[in-house]
């Protein structure tokens, strides 16, 4: 004898099996319609391939599954498909559904069933496709897919086939046992295979049988002789054939909360869904028909019937001779998990194991529920340790943390809890109604959930946008007071730098110059220069319009014109020069990625530009500047030998070394294709240009140190220096004759007009 | 044919909340029928009188409440309440006690709770206590035991126990000191063995006190009955008598004069028993699990102990019980049984796994 693991709580409600047993298996006459529903397993329902009017045989398929967890329907006689249309459903909501209507024809014209006898031969894939074709759900009450539950992806160490049928009244799987013992243990040997191959660890193959049914333990044992298959029986109590209970009792294992046996690996099916799996594959015989228990004391006659599935079940009580007034109710089920119907015309389905019409005396109204005093008999019969009335209090507080915390959801709705409940409580009602709201509000969680996460993501990226705006608001501010200051500080410098020949000074001039970009300023000057052109033309009409008298006036007034005109066109002329060398510059200040604003930077740029530049462009610029300086000395040189001037020697040893330089440069430049990278003047322009750099630097850092206005003054005051120098020079040159004097005196023309500016300048700071 | 639309299970086991009752009340009858034997009809008349009030005030109250008397009757719990007040109670203590005791009990302890099944005290016991607070030299008078009588002296009979009930016509010198009163006066004079042999309670008495020891054995007889009906689990009344011996073996003090007394005499004198099986066992106000079922019996027994020995009252069962129908849902929410399917049992009061 195998060790029985003895269930915790169960309760022994009185067992009514034997009024069902008196009569043999029967069999009842065709009803006038058939009623197939589209769904009558867990899963998605099955998808009609019949059209009104059709012609189907006995075995036919009527409907196909829609997905995996589905299953096949086929029709259970021959006829016609009179209807495809909402009819009453047998379930406990007493709902209507989807069903197929078949008006039978009376002479059950069967398709060829593909019968096979060595069906263990054939691969296990083709084996489950066959049961899964059959339509064959578990036929215990839940209707669960079978091909999918035999196909697990869990490792099966034992195979449970559930023989209990701990419910009262239902003899069906009694019956079952009994007449087709065999088969059952073919079923059984043909589940194993399929769990155990190939390369699987299936260890145990049990049949449980409570000890209530001695005549079909006799007979599967008897079946069971000589093969793996083990048959266990139990001390009858209810409710020993729950899935989960059923395993604690044959192995001692719990299914963990939450999972599937398959899991702990181990796979339970209903007797007669295993006999249903075997004519499957060994007869080719789909679902089409199963045994049902009829019993209840209102029905004349109680036994076990073969019954075609979609008969409705008025026709299976009518053939029962039933009492409707005699009736308390009509039950579909046991008496303790069974769901009562409202109306009979609902059909006979695949997990339809018990059609039960009880009379008043037997099963009569519940009286009206009392108090409940917490007396704890029901947490005495919860098979799952639960504590009942503790879970009844919450229930009615809505209380639903509690209820999780009590684990309702491990309650599986046996009826132990209300079946001993002095108080007559419909305990199980509660729960069901309890878990019912607690799935919807862990729906409604997950959808507040999933929009409050929405709703903060869009809060954080708008709050993120307005950052990134204010921020880059905040560097165009501080860029604009930027361009300001240095704009102010470039104006100041410029001016002292113009007449420096500090090549940093110079360049730094340049930069300033560029503070109006060379397009802007080459068309400030075009606007100028055509405004003046304009004035001048006006003038010139003007003056030949004119009397006599008034055209000395005119005179001046076209001169002054056209002095305008021509300085603006040396302007523009200087600036295209300027501005070609800016370009260069600019590109130069491009890619070594300098701010374009700062003309510190931008003479440092250049400074290093000329470092960079290859060493035969240098030389060759070098050459040509000294060449340049050459020629004005040369020049000068002249001029002074002319004059008789003393520093004529002077000049004469500048001209040798600028000479003797030029010799050198080009030395240096014909040495150069040999060898590139010229290592003895490098460093010096690296120096002077360094020099230039340090210089520049240093200058503006002293520049950015004065306030405007002393720098303007400095700016004057050396002015007035020079300017004074410039007229002590033209004094001279007009004294002497000298052909330079008119450009002395442009130049000193020039000094004044600039000095007059910063004067203007200085005042407007003050 | 439209059916009946009846939730399962449709199946019930027979009997209700009033049966349950009905063998409550069946199972005091060996207690006090003992009561009666030694102590004359004084406890009988207290019962039915207690009993009667209780049903009067439940049956007023649920007028007032507008909830149908009979239904709520029937379930036998009020009647209930009386008896057990009414054994709690001494014998031949004035009419009004007993009023006044079974009025608080059913409406101050029952139904201003809400009524059945909603009340956090036993009912009995704070009808048991309100009187001992409020009346003490009256709930301290109790009658002497036959065996104490002296000669010439008999049990009062009925006509002279309703008198002195009603009138307040007193018998001279008929009352007796009880078995925890002489044990709480001696504290500190007498070694153990001296106060058996001098006091007469203990010298007529076999092993617990003249009388009150066959009183408790009454009530546990009845205790085993209902153990036997499946009425209640073993649970409370055994974790109650366990924790009485284990502090009375602890503290017996080889039976000094400060001795606490041996387990037998804790076991039985006073309301032990009646406590154990019938106060400690009401399910409404006490836990539900049987883990907590164990805790709550043992915190009963320990107050009960603690109380009669180091205590102001020579007993300590209604006490002992209403200080742990306050613990009772505290207990409740750290001792859920293990579920079917979970590594180990949870805590009512936790949220997630």
């Amino acid at each position: 004898m195998n060790q029985i693991w003895p269930l915790p709580g169960g309760v022994h409600p009185e067992e009514n099996k034997a009024q069902s047993m008196q009569l043999p298996l029967g069999e009842i006459s065709l009803p006038s319609e058939m009623v197939y529903p589209l769904n009558q397993h867990i899963g998605a329902p099955a998808k009609a391939i019949v059209a009104v009017g059709e012609q189907v045989l006995t075995g036919q398929l009527i409907a196909t599954a829609r997905g995996m967890i589905s299953a096949n329907i086929h029709a259970s006689t021959s006829g016609t498909v009179s209807a495809i249309e909402s009819r009453q459903l047998p379930h406990p909501s007493g709902m209507n559904g989807p069903c197929i209507v078949l008006t039978p024809d009376g002479k059950d014209e069967s398709i060829d069933f593909e019968r096979n006898e060595n069906y263990l031969e054939l691969e296990r894939d083709e084996l489950l496709e066959k049961i899964r074709n059959a339509g064959i759900t578990g036929m215990g009450g839940a209707g669960f897919p079978t091909a999918v539950k035999l196909n697990p992806r869990d490792e099966i160490s034992t195979l449970i086939i559930n023989g209990t049928e701990c419910e009262p009244y239902i003899t069906a799987d009694d019956m079952l046992m009994q007449t087709r013992a065999d088969d059952l243990i073919k079923g059984t040997q043909l589940l194993a295979h399929l769990l155990g191959n190939p390369e699987r660890a299936l260890k145990r193959v049990v049949i449980g049988i409570e000890d209530n049914k001695p005549d079909a333990i006799a007979a599967v044992k008897a079946a069971a002789k000589e093969t793996n298959v083990e048959v266990a029986t139990f001390p009858t109590r209810y409710p020993s054939g729950g899935e989960k209970q059923l395993i604690y009792i044959l192995t001692g294992q719990e299914v963990p909360s939450g999972q599937l046996p398959a899991s702990i690996g181990i796979v339970l099916q209903n007797v007669g869904t295993t006999v249903a799996a075997l004519e499957a594959v060994r007869d080719g015989k789909p679902l089409i028909e199963r045994i049902t228990t009829v019993v209840g004391k209102s029905l004349g006659t109680q036994r076990n019937i073969r019954v075609k599935l979609g008969t409705p079940i008025q026709h299976v009580l009518k053939e029962h001779a039933f009492n409707e007034r005699e009736a308390s109710r009509l039950i579909v089920g046991g008496p303790m998990m069974g769901f009562a119907l409202e109306q009979d015309a609902a059909p006979v389905i695949k997990s339809t194991n018990c059609i039960l019409a009880p009379s008043k005396q037997e099963l009569p109204d519940p009286p009206p529920a009392q108090a409940c005093i917490r007396c704890g008999m029901c947490a005495e019969a919860c098979p799952a340790s639960l504590l009942p009335q503790q879970m009844y209090w919450y229930t009615m507080a809505e209380d639903y943390d509690k209820l999780e915390a009590h684990n309702i959801r491990d309650c599986i709705e046996c009826g132990a809890c209300s079946f001993v409940c002095p108080s007559n409580i419909p305990l199980v009602q509660y729960y069901r109604a309890a878990k019912g709201t607690m799935r919807q509000i862990a729906i409604d969680k997950e959808k507040s959930d999933r929009s409050r996460q929405r709703f903060e993501f869009r809060q954080e990226r708008m709050a993120k946008a307005e950052l990134e705006k204010e921020a880059k608001r905040a560097a165009r501010k501080l860029a604009a007071e930027a361009a300001k200051k240095k704009m102010a500080e470039a104006k100041a410098s410029a001016i002292d730098a113009t007449d420096s020949d500090d090549p940093a000074a110079a360049a730094v001039a340049r930069a300033k110059a560029k503070q109006l970009s060379p397009e802007e300023q080459k068309g400030k000057l075009e606007r100028a220069l055509s405004s003046a052109q304009s004035r001048l033309e006006k003038a010139q009409a003007r003056l030949a319009e004119a009397d006599e008298e008034r055209k000395p006036q005119l005179e001046s007034k076209l001169k002054q014109a056209e002095l305008k005109v021509q300085e603006s066109l040396k302007k523009l002329k200087d600036l295209d020069l300027n501005g070609d060398n800016t370009a260069t510059s600019n590109n130069t200040v491009e890619t070594n990625e300098v701010d374009p604003n700062d003309p510190v930077a931008v003479a440092i740029a250049r400074a290093k530009a000329k470092m960079n530049m290859d060493p035969r462009e240098k030389l060759e610029a070098n050459i040509e500047s000294l060449k340049k300086r050459l020629g004005t000395a040369e020049e000068k040189l002249a001029v002074a030998q002319a004059e008789g001037s003393d520093t004529a020697a002077a000049l004469q040893t500048g001209l040798e070394k600028i000479k003797g330089k030029i010799t050198t440069v080009e030395l240096e430049l014909a040495a150069l294709p040999q060898n590139s990278a010229k290592p003895e003047t490098a460093p010096i322009e690296q120096d002077a240009a360094s020099v230039a750099i340090e210089r520049a630097k240093a200058k503006a850092a002293a520049s950015a140190s004065m306030s405007p206005e002393e720098k303007m003054r400095e700016q004057v005051a050396s002015m007035e220096k020079r300017l004074e120098k410039a007229k002590e020079r033209l004094k001279k040159a007009e004294t002497e004759d000298d052909k330079n004097v008119e450009a002395f005196r442009s130049a000193t023309q020039k000094l004044e007009d600039k000095l007059a500016a910063a004067r203007g300048e200085l005042e407007a700071l003050n | 044919m439209a059916f009946m639309k009846i939730t399962s299970p449709h199946a019930h086991s027979p009997g209700n909340t009033g049966d349950v009752m009905k063998q409550v009340i069946l199972a005091c009858i060996p207690g006090l029928v003992i009561l009666s034997y030694f102590f004359g009809p004084g406890t009988l008349i207290n019962v039915v009188m207690a009993s009667f009030t209780a049903v009067v005030c439940e049956a007023a109250v649920l007028k007032l409440r507008n909830r149908p008397i009979e239904f709520y009757i029937k379930d036998y719990s009020a009647v209930l309440t009386g008896v057990l007040l009414g054994l709690a109670l001494p014998p031949y203590c004035p009419w009004w006690i007993v009023a006044i005791g079974s009025a608080s009990a059913i409406i101050l302890a029952k139904q201003l709770y809400g009524g059945m099944g909603y009340n956090p005290f036993n009912p009995a016991m704070v009808g048991y206590v309100i009187l001992l607070i409020s009346f003490p030299v009256e709930m301290t008078q109790w009658a002497p035991p036959r065996p104490l009588l002296e000669g010439g002296q008999a049990l009062m009979g009925p006509m002279a126990a309703l008198q002195q009930i009603w009138l307040g016509v007193s018998v001279d010198g008929y009352t007796a000191a009880t078995p925890l009163d002489v044990f709480k006066q001696n504290e500190g004079k007498l070694l153990l063995e001296n106060m058996y042999r001098e006091a007469p309670i203990f010298s007529n008495g076999s092993w617990a006190g003249a009388g009150f020891e066959w009183a408790n054995l009454g009530f546990l007889a009845g205790g085993g009955y209902l153990l036997y009906k499946k009425i209640f689990t073993w649970h409370t009344p055994v974790s109650m008598l366990a924790t009485i011996v284990i502090m009375s073996f602890i503290f017996y003090d080889g039976g000094s004069s400060n001795s606490g007394g041996s387990a037998t005499f804790h076991l039985f004198s006073g309301a032990t028993m009646l406590g154990a099986f019938f106060i400690a066992t009401d399910p409404v106000s006490s836990a539900v699990s049987t883990r907590g079922r164990l805790v709550y019996g043992a915190g009963i027994g320990l107050l009960i102990y603690l109380i009669r020995v180091w205590g102001n009252y020579p007993d300590a069962v209604a006490f002992a019980v209403l200080l742990m129908n306050f613990a009772a849902p505290f207990i409740d929410h750290y001792t859920l049984p293990r579920t079917y399917g979970h590594e180990q049992s949870r805590r009512a009061t936790e949220k997630q796994e």
